[in-house]
Parts: C-alpha cells; structure tokens; sequence
C-alpha cells in the first residue's frame, strides 16, 4: 500500500522517472518504512523489558548449572536491556552472584547481538524469516561460545577480584504501574530513535544511489561471488561499525539485492552487532587481553561458521 | 531521610540526580541526598544497571530515569 503510494508521489505528483525517479521512490519507501517499523518494533521491545532488568536475570540465573545456563542466558540477552558502558558491572555482578564465566559470557554474546535496533532493521528490512534465521543462530552462537570458553579455566584472566555477595541477592522494590511502563518504554524509543533516525536516512540514501545507479555486475565482482574471502572480508569490515548498524543495513539489503550471497550479509551484520571495539576497550579495564581475545576470536569463528553454512546451502 | 543515587557518570545518572534534586525540593521534605559512583559499592548493592536509586538503604530502582512524580511516589 505503502509502496504504490509512494510511487505514486514520487513518479505522478512530483514528476521524476527514470533512474533518478526510480533512486527518490526507493529513498522514499524505505526510509519511512524503516523508521515506521523502527518506531513500533523499538517500542514493543522497550515495552516488554519494562519487565525484566539484569539484576532479575542474574537472580534467576545464579545457581542454575553450567550447560542450562549458558542456554537461558542467551536466551535472556535477547528481552534485557544492554548497553556497552554497563558491561563493567555487568560482568562482576554476575561474577559476585558466581554465575560461571562461561555464562556471563553467552549473555555477553547474546545481548548486544539480539538488540532492539538489530531485530527491528533486519524485520523492516528482510522479513520475519531472516531475523529468525538471525536471533536463531545468535542464539547458537552466544551458547556455543559461551560454553567453550568456560571450557577454558579463564578465571585466573580476570583482573580484580570479587567478594560473593553477602547475603541473599535483593532486588529493586519498586513496581511501576502500567501508563508509567508505557511511558518508560515510550521515552526509551523516542531517545533511541533521535540517535539512530538519520544514519536510517544516510544508509537508505546510499542504498537508494546503489539501486539506481551501480550496476549488478560489480557489486557481484566485489562483493558478491562464491570466494572463500568474502565472508572473512565481511566479518573484518563489520567489526568497527557497532554504532551505526541502524545505517549499515540498509546498504546491505541492496547488495544482497544485487548478488551478495546472504551468508556473508548475515556475517557482516554479526558481525556489526557483536564485535563491538568500544565493549573490547571497557572490559580490558577489568579482563586480561587473552580473555578478550578469545572471547573475540571465538564469535568471529561462529559467525564466519554461520556464513560459509549460508553461503553453501543457499 | 537518606536517598543515594548510584551510577559512575553516564548520562543517564546525572539525569536521575537531577530529578531527585527536583523531586525533593517539590516534596519540601528534609532528604540527605549522595550520589554514589565508587564502583565497589555500587556492586555492594547488589546493582548492575546504573543508575539505580537507593531510599534509607533500600534499593527501589535500577536502570533507569524516573520521573518527579515517580521518585515522590517512592519517597512515600
């Protein structure tokens, strides 16, 4: 509906054609589209987290065995609300509630692969089915990578110690009502909206020029193909843009559009999500710099894993 | 009366001290207010999403900016 109306503006009322019209109606589309989804899916994901909060989360995973652990702290990466600067506590607070360090780590994998502006853009932008395929293999690997590095004894890589809590674990008193859980949830998109709304517009028009205008052929030369290299290639390229993923994908759904292979586009978007730099450089302050290489290490092999399987079944 | 603001400097604690400042002044109540950035005691709380809110050494909220009303609420 959306679509034919938006033809409608651009091709009838405003006039162009051709590739220009073509670029502006795609402009046009996509972005209110994605800001649409983004508004809606952002809110209903705030919604739903006015429920759980980490410490609920550690309570509940503290005590729970190592396996079953890293399986419902993946699970819960997904509906807790994360951000890098509170990863620091995050990991001693887990570390305090001695919940292993192999399932702090699958939460750690987890949560900032499975956020709200991920889920959102990949929806908006591929459909229900690839954000599926997306949440379903971050799960796996968030588990996986969790599980092996507790495998690894790497206790002994972190850098301060932490007293166990005394006492039972508490948690906050206070229970919001229904309109104030609307209205937190409300305020959290419109703040995550503000930051990420023109990156949507920049990575859109960009898309929308590489729509029109690059033909097919090269953007399947360079970044499409069957070689062994892409997937590594878009793993590598993935790792500095954590903070603009809201501006990556749209970019990527018009190169797949134009012959990418969709595993190396699901590598590269991993890869945005969870390798983030910034996250690396906050926990060297408490985490020795093997632990944080093998924590990277193990998801780039993951989501290279997942590309190859991608790239050779589809 | 005693309420603490726990968070080591993100954007979001400061707003929350702000409101409290607000919300005590609305109250007219007499509150010892502390902001509380020493990550050893934020933990001691048993806190891992900054900012939380601490009343009379109860923890009530954690992870978020509440609002004027929402903090007089808790102050009870």
């Amino acid at each position: 509906m959306w679509q034919e109306l938006s033809g409608k503006i651009v091709l009838e009322w405003l006039g162009f054609s051709g590739r220009f019209g073509d670029a502006v109606h795609f402009f046009l589309y996509d972005t209110i589209k994605i800001w649409f989804l983004l508004l809606s899916i952002i809110f209903a994901v705030s919604f739903l987290r006015t429920w759980f909060n980490t410490e609920k989360v550690r309570a509940y995973l503290a005590g729970k065995r190592e396996f079953t652990g890293n399986i419902l702290a993946a699970v819960f990466g997904i509906i807790t609300p994360f951000c890098t600067c509170s990863a620091i506590p995050l990991f001693l607070g887990f570390l305090q509630a001695r919940i292993p360090i192999g399932v702090t780590f699958s939460f750690l994998i987890s949560a900032p692969l499975n956020n709200e502006i991920a889920i959102a853009m990949l929806f908006g932008l591929f459909g229900w089915k690839i954000t599926a395929i997306y949440i379903g293999f971050g799960l796996f690997v968030a588990i996986l990578g969790g599980w092996i590095i507790g495998r690894f004894n790497v206790e002994k890589y972190v850098l301060i110690t932490v007293p166990p809590l005394s006492g039972d674990l508490e948690l906050p008193t206070y229970k919001p009502a229904f309109t104030e859980r609307v209205n937190e949830a409300w305020s959290n998109t419109r703040d995550i909206f503000r930051k990420i709304y023109l990156w949507v517009m920049v990575g859109v028009g960009v898309g929308a020029w590489f729509h029109g205008y690059v033909p097919a052929e090269f953007i399947a030369t360079y970044a499409g193909g069957d070689a062994w290299y892409t997937v590594p290639v878009a793993v590598l390229m993935g790792i500095p843009m954590y903070s603009s993923a809201a501006g990556v994908m749209p970019l990527v759904e018009v190169l797949t559009q134009k012959g990418m292979l969709l595993g190396s586009a699901l590598s590269f978007m991993m890869a945005v999500t969870a390798l983030s730099l910034p996250e690396a450089i906050i926990l060297k302050q408490i985490l020795h710099i093997r632990l944080i290489a093998l924590f990277f290490a193990i998801i780039t092999v993951g989501i290279m894993g997942i590309g190859f399987i991608f790239n050779t079944i589809l | 009366m005693k309420i603490e603001i726990l968070g080591t400097g993100c954007a979001k604690c400061n707003e929350l001290e702000m409101k409290v400042k607000q919300a005590v002044a609305q109250s007219g109540k007499f509150v010892q207010i502390e902001k509380v950035s020493d990550l050893q005691k934020i933990m001691g709380y048993g806190v891992m999403s900054t900012p939380g809110l601490v009343i009379d050494g109860k923890v009530v909220s954690t992870g978020k900016v509440l609002s004027v009303d929402e903090i007089i609420s808790m102050m009870g």
